[in-house]
């Protein structure tokens, strides 16, 4: 449960994170092990469909909440459930706790249920004098522990089974060994005795019914049956976006939920329940039942153009399992309550900006959530908005307004990089790094060499590179991006050549400017549409063929997030969609349009691996180009295992949080390491800036390389 | 093969696939046999797997101490001419059979005897009406549960199903069960662990009904 109080304490808490070495290689281990078991899970499957109806249905599901509610409402009265609607958390609570005076109860069973975390149901129960016993095995041993989950569907993952024999041990007051099948036992006896004394269950529900006025739980453990089977009163505790119109609805949503979760193709135990059942220990042996609601914001956030979209959520935590961040913090450090990354974003809407300012900040922009959410999220979008509205409603801080207000002035932005570059001077020994950072800088970012300003930016070579084509098969405006033209010229005049010798005439607009990430990255959405004006006017794509760009990054931020911007304003709509569809990442042109060969190449067999940027392997689902270049350019391709994992860039994010950004990089150079091959090659000079940063600094022998420069190399020009 | 045999090999396979015991039988009394036999020769780590023999509470522990001395074996919602069949192969073998008043075997039964509704090839899930409070209690407190399937009722996806499903769900009170393997955890470290609160086994037959 994330709760620090500035930016500063909270790095402070990541910082041991980082340092619990069991946390680090337990989150690891389950980081590469979920990979494989999602892909078998859903093998033979055709997901991005399944998980596009799963969006629509929950859009159309969220647009009649209201209805939805009443329809369940009145089915499940006629089948003699009372049914509530709490407006708040404290309000659910009551409701709860006065359900169980009313009924003499004094011992409460609870199966697992995110919602009633979102509430704090169980302090509330227990300030009132109830006895509350969490059955899930993992939320069981944090209760006991008095701690949060840390993730929604396995909430111990955090500890280590000496942790949890500690625990029982206590608990039972005998001592308990560190054997797990021995543990799992010992607590099946221990609840067991739970189950029986108990006069109340609550649980929680992944589907409500409107059309049956039924509820759908699924749980592996088979508590949630118990809890709903024993106690004479079961209260479900559940979220109005869990209401869906039909059973098909929620038999679509139980195809992902658990392949997505855990790569299980079903949970163990689905339990369907319609109205109070059968229960020989109720009065009249008929179980008392209610089903409170919880509204906590859903209602005014279902009708929000922007972000009724998390509603969609099925709380499958698969956000958390590809994220590079919560992998290296945990879900302590990446949610208050709801973790990874749809966690930093209901906590905005259900706990507060207090509680979301600081973890908001800490996405890395990677993508990885947003390709894998079983309801089709666009999860980094949407964190980046909230971090957007934060600042909006508490002032932007000096850095980042700085850097929006810098940005909307091109020609000042430019001059500004200029300047750095006679700044560096004392710090690079004349070396293509910044040898020796300045005081301040040196402690936290010394993981990895960062590299000198070039002497000369692109920009201002164009002149004398720029090629005359006669009869141009191909027209081509170069976007370079800030860290190509400025730091890394070399990789835009290789791709130059290359192109022009294929037939391409191309241009380069000097009026452009920065894509406008890094303003998005500080939340500075004004800046971040001026910059997006600037470039459309800058690059009239009815000139050209393809607006061309070598860094992933940018092309992902100019085809994807420019639409988002601009494509609902009449006066850029029509040039902003022609625009995107004409942004073409380098590996795409190369391979595809201008067709390059083989026979163009020199064979030295060179053992190369591949880094997939994530902008372009998730931004613009570009994989395999790439490495199909790699392998006509002569190479010998090996695959890392962790091809696709981000590189601990994020731009902006490695500045802030530089710990965690040196941590992830760290990882991946082992796994590149282990391929044993020579060189690193990659699309995006964000992602040649880490590495090869990092393995500079390490004094690794794999050298790093973008793909231009080393196609550039390996020509044979005839 | 066949379409058909075709599913009950799906069938099988995805239900082996998460450790359930999958055999056929040619008759419901060839189902009871194998119960009861699985039921005699399940003796010796009887205790161990039920979690009886960990150092526990006492209070946990005093719940351990009800349990009958006898074996136990809960068939409830058998067809009434089915159950003398049963009952005396229970009878030769010392072994308890009861059809309700499971309350008060809390404890823990040694065999849950249900006759289940449909299957599910795609995920090797088992369908059962549970709203009798007796026949949820057997497959839930029960340390190995016997599911009888007439392989008649397999059917490819759960959606091949959503009709029957709505009618169960349209006849209130009810309580469906999918199940689908046994009781399971990995909340410990993520080492996978049969038998948390539920069943420590599924054993399904499937019945050549047709
Ligand atoms: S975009 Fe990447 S860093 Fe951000 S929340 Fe998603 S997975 Fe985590
Ligand atoms: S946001 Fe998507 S991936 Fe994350 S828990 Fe919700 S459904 Fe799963």
């Amino acid at each position: 449960m994330q709760e620090a109080k500035n930016l500063n304490a909270y790095k402070g808490e990541v910082d041991k994170a980082l340092s619990n070495s069991f946390l680090r290689t337990a989150m690891d281990n389950f980081a590469v092990a979920y990979r494989t078991g999602r892909a078998n899970a859903f093998a033979g499957m055709d997901v991005e469909t399944l998980i596009a109806e799963i969006a629509d249905a929950k859009d159309a599901a969220i647009a009649r909440m209201d209805d939805l509610f009443e329809q369940f409402k009145s089915k499940a009265e006629a089948a003699g459930i009372q049914v509530h609607l709490a407006a708040t958390a404290e309000e659910a609570n009551r409701i709860i706790a006065d359900i169980a005076k009313e009924n003499d109860a004094k011992k409460v069973v609870k199966a697992k249920s995110m919602t009633a975390e979102e509430t704090l149901l169980n302090h509330h129960l227990e300030a009132e004098g109830l006895e509350v016993t969490e059955t899930d095995l993992g939320e069981w041993i944090i209760q006991l522990r008095h701690e949060g989950p840390t993730h929604m569907v396995m909430p111990a993952i955090h500890l280590s089974r000496h942790q949890v024999a500690d625990l029982f041990t206590d608990v039972t007051g005998q001592k308990q060994d560190a054997e797990i099948e021995r543990l799992v036992k010992v607590a099946r006896r221990e609840l067991r005795q739970k189950y029986v004394e108990a006069d109340m269950g609550v649980s929680g529900a992944n589907f409500a019914i409107a059309e049956s006025g039924t509820i759908g739980l699924t749980t592996n453990e088979g508590n949630a049956r118990l809890v709903t089977t024993l106690p004479r009163i079961h209260v479900a505790l559940v979220g109005l976006e869990k209401l869906t119109p039909t059973l098909h609805d929620a038999l679509r949503v139980l195809r992902a939920l658990p392949r997505n979760a855990t790569g299980q193709q079903i949970t163990s135990y689905v339990t369907w329940i319609t109205g109070p059942n059968e229960c020989r220990s109720a009065p009249e042996n008929k179980k008392v039942m209610h089903i409170v609601f919880l509204d906590n914001g859903r209602r005014a956030l279902a009708k929000d153009p922007v972000f009724s979209e998390v509603l969609r959520c099925v709380r499958c935590g698969a956000c958390a399992n590809v994220c590079p961040v919560y992998r290296m913090v945990g879900g302590h450090q990446y949610g208050h309550i709801y973790i990874g990354a749809i966690g930093l974003i209901l906590t905005y809407f259900f706990h507060g900006r207090e509680k979301a300012r600081n973890i908001v900040q800490n996405c890395i922009n990677c993508e990885a959530c947003k390709a894998i959410c079983a309801a089709g999220i666009d999860l980094p979008g949407i964190i980046k908005k909230v971090h957007g509205r934060i600042q909006d409603e508490e002032g932007h801080p000096a850095t980042s307004a700085l850097l929006g207000m810098v940005l909307r002035n091109r020609t000042l932005f430019h001059s500004l990089l200029k300047a750095g570059r006679a700044a560096q001077k004392p710090v690079t020994d004349d070396t293509r790094y910044i040898r020796h950072l300045p005081q301040i800088f040196a402690r936290d970012h010394g993981f990895r060499a960062l590299p000198a300003i070039a002497d000369k930016a692109f920009r201002d070579r164009w002149e004398s590179l720029r090629r005359p084509v006669e009869n141009p098969k191909h027209r081509v405006a170069l976007f370079a991006g800030c860290v190509q033209d400025f730091v890394y010229p070399e990789h835009l005049e290789a791709a130059v050549d290359l192109m022009a010798d294929h037939g391409a005439a191309v241009d380069f607009p000097m009026k452009q400017s920065c894509c406008g990430l890094p303003v998005k990255m500080m939340g500075e959405k004004e800046a971040e549409r001026a910059v997006a004006v600037q470039n459309l006017t800058a690059i009239d794509p009815n000139k050209y063929d393809h607006i061309v760009t070598l860094c992933a990054s940018c092309a992902s931020h100019l085809k994807n997030a420019y639409v988002d911007l601009l494509g609902d304003d009449p006066q850029w709509e029509e040039k902003v969609r022609a625009f995107a569809d004409k942004v073409t990442p380098f590996s795409v042109l190369v391979n595809d349009v201008l067709g390059v060969e083989a026979d163009e190449f020199k064979d030295y067999k060179i053992k190369a691996t591949f880094h997939a940027p994530c902008h372009l392997c998730r931004g613009v689902k570009v994989t395999e180009q790439p490495k199909e270049l790699i392998r006509k350019a002569g190479y010998e391709f090996i695959p890392a295992d962790e091809e696709q994992t981000c590189c601990g860039f994020g731009g902006t994010y490695s500045a802030k949080f530089p710990h965690i950004s040196a941590e992830i990089l760290a990882r991946k150079l082992d796994d590149f390491e282990k391929t044993g091959a020579d060189v690193i090659i990659t699309e995006c000079p964000g992602c040649v800036m880490q590495l090869r940063g990092g393995m500079e600094k390490r004094g690794g022998r794999v050298r790093v390389k973008h793909l231009a420069e080393v196609l550039g190399e390996e020509r044979v020009k005839t | 093969m066949s379409g058909l045999e075709a599913l009950y090999d799906t069938f099988t396979q995805k239900a082996e696939l998460v450790s359930a015991v999958v055999s056929r039988v040619d008759s419901p009394e060839a189902a009871f046999r194998y119960a009861v036999d699985v039921c005699d020769r399940k003796d010796a780590c009887q205790l161990l797997v039920s979690g009886c023999a960990e150092p526990l509470s006492p209070n946990a522990d005093g719940l351990c101490e009800a349990k009958a001395a006898q074996k136990v074996m809960a068939a409830p919602g058998l067809p009434a001419d089915q159950l003398p069949a049963l009952k005396a192969l229970c009878d030769e073998k010392g072994i308890a059979l009861i059809e309700d008043g499971l309350l008060d075997h809390l404890a823990g039964i040694d065999i849950g005897f249900t006759v289940v509704d449909f299957g599910i090839a795609e995920t090797g899930s088992l369908v059962l009406d549970s709203s009798s409070e007796a026949v949820r209690l057997a497959t839930m407190i029960s340390e190995i549960h016997i599911a009888l399937l007439p392989m008649s009722k397999i059917f490819e996806t759960a959606y091949d199903l959503e009709d029957a499903l709505q009618d169960f769900m349209a006849s209130v009170p009810n309580y469906t069960a999918f199940i689908t393997g046994a009781s399971r955890t990995a909340d410990i470290e993520r080492v996978l662990a049969l038998g948390v609160h539920g069943p420590l086994e599924l054993h399904i037959l499937l019945w050549e009904d047709i």
